[in-house]
């Protein structure tokens, strides 16, 4: 099988279990943002509790290889910070803002446009973002439990139990 | 809690678990049919997008662009990944009829009225911060946010946490205030 007839199928039922989340929607994601509406956070975290155990047991038996994005400091707080208020503005992520439109949300185009023109801007500046912001500081791949000295083994039971305590607080809350 | 919702959808918890299952079984089968473990992500997609588009108006320019060159302008794994979300997400909604073609949010629609152009206007200039952040970041919520925080990458930890800080800080500039009369 090639590479893209996989990534194809993955998508679909990524797109599937996005649109039956119901998490494409604008609501949805601002709803998180103006802090009424977990919905986003609940699937994320819901997959994040399942793929951090399967990923990490792979990865121990050497099926598969993790790799960590660069820590780049300058570049990760920068940058999170104008996605996040961009991601604010316009209501979708890039993943999601091609499902809405995929669920009949028109009005994702001019999100999905906007993206375009901003990965054309970001190719632009990139000369000049690599001997500024991208050259701060940059901590390499790392990951957390490396980066403690401490085993995923032991991280994972305690991220289960503080989402799991969320997740509850969440449906008290009613958000 | 249910697992079924009045519209039929799914409870997010569920359908979150379901894609976490599917990341793992995508992480593994990216490492069988490419030799190289994949990760669920769609923001390096904008950028060979960009570059596909662009290079029918100024070739030149895009294969000068040392961005372009590095993250190479093709249809690759990820490309069609993200096309597939489009493919699946109309699926998903045609079947359990909440496909619906909507030109503006209701929640916009509450706070800044009916107009498609307005919409349209804040969505592009969001839409272009948030691309720029998210290259320069090197992620999106996919990248960064999922595949990131099951590796319990550092990166991932700190982008997801400025992405929605960030976030909750600007949708109470935008939506606060008083709503549409």
């Amino acid at each position: 099988m090639s590479s893209q007839i996989l990534g194809l199928i993955t998508g679909f039922a990524f797109g599937f279990l996005l649109q039956k989340g119901r998490v494409l929607r604008f609501d949805k994601q601002v709803g998180a943002m103006r802090l009424k509406d977990m919905t986003i956070l609940k699937f994320m975290l819901s997959a994040i509790l399942v793929g951090m155990v399967g990923l990490h047991l792979l990865d121990g038996l050497g099926v598969i290889k993790l790799s960590h994005k660069p820590m780049n400091l300058g570049a990760v707080v920068l940058g999170g910070m104008l996605f996040g208020a961009g991601w604010s503005v316009m209501g979708f992520c890039p993943g999601t803002s091609v499902g809405a439109l995929g669920e009949g949300r028109w009005h994702a185009i001019f999100a999905v446009l906007g993206m375009l023109v901003g990965a054309a801007i970001y190719a632009e500046l990139y000369p000049l973002l690599k001997t500024t912001v991208l050259a701060w500081k940059d901590f390499g791949k790392l990951g957390l439990p490396e980066a403690l000295g401490v085993s995923p083994w032991v991280m994972i039971p305690l991220f289960w139990a503080g989402t799991i305590a969320l997740f509850v607080w969440f449906e008290r809350r009613k958000l | 809690m249910k697992w079924r919702l009045d519209d039929g959808g799914w409870s997010p918890y569920l359908a979150g678990a379901l894609a976490g299952v599917l990341a793992v079984a995508s992480a593994l089968a990216t490492t069988k049919v490419m030799g190289k473990t994949s990760y669920l992500g769609a923001s390096t997609t904008f950028v060979r997008a960009a570059g596909l588009l662009e290079r029918m108006v100024a070739p030149g320019r895009v294969a000068a662009n040392e961005y372009f060159a590095k993250e190479k302008v093709q249809v690759d794994w990820q490309f069609m990944l993200v096309i597939g979300i489009f493919l699946g997400a109309l699926v998903s909604s045609l079947t359990d009829r909440s496909f619906k073609a909507e030109g503006v949010p209701p929640s916009w629609s509450e706070r800044f009225g009916t107009s498609v152009g307005k919409r349209a206007v804040w969505a592009f200039l969001g839409g272009i911060v948030a691309m720029i952040g998210a290259r320069l970041a090197d992620g999106c919520p996919s990248g960064h946010g999922l595949s990131g925080l099951m590796q319990l990458s550092v990166s991932g930890i700190v982008a997801l946490a400025f992405f929605f800080g960030t976030g909750v800080l600007v949708a109470r500039l935008v939506y606060g205030g008083r709503k549409h009369e």
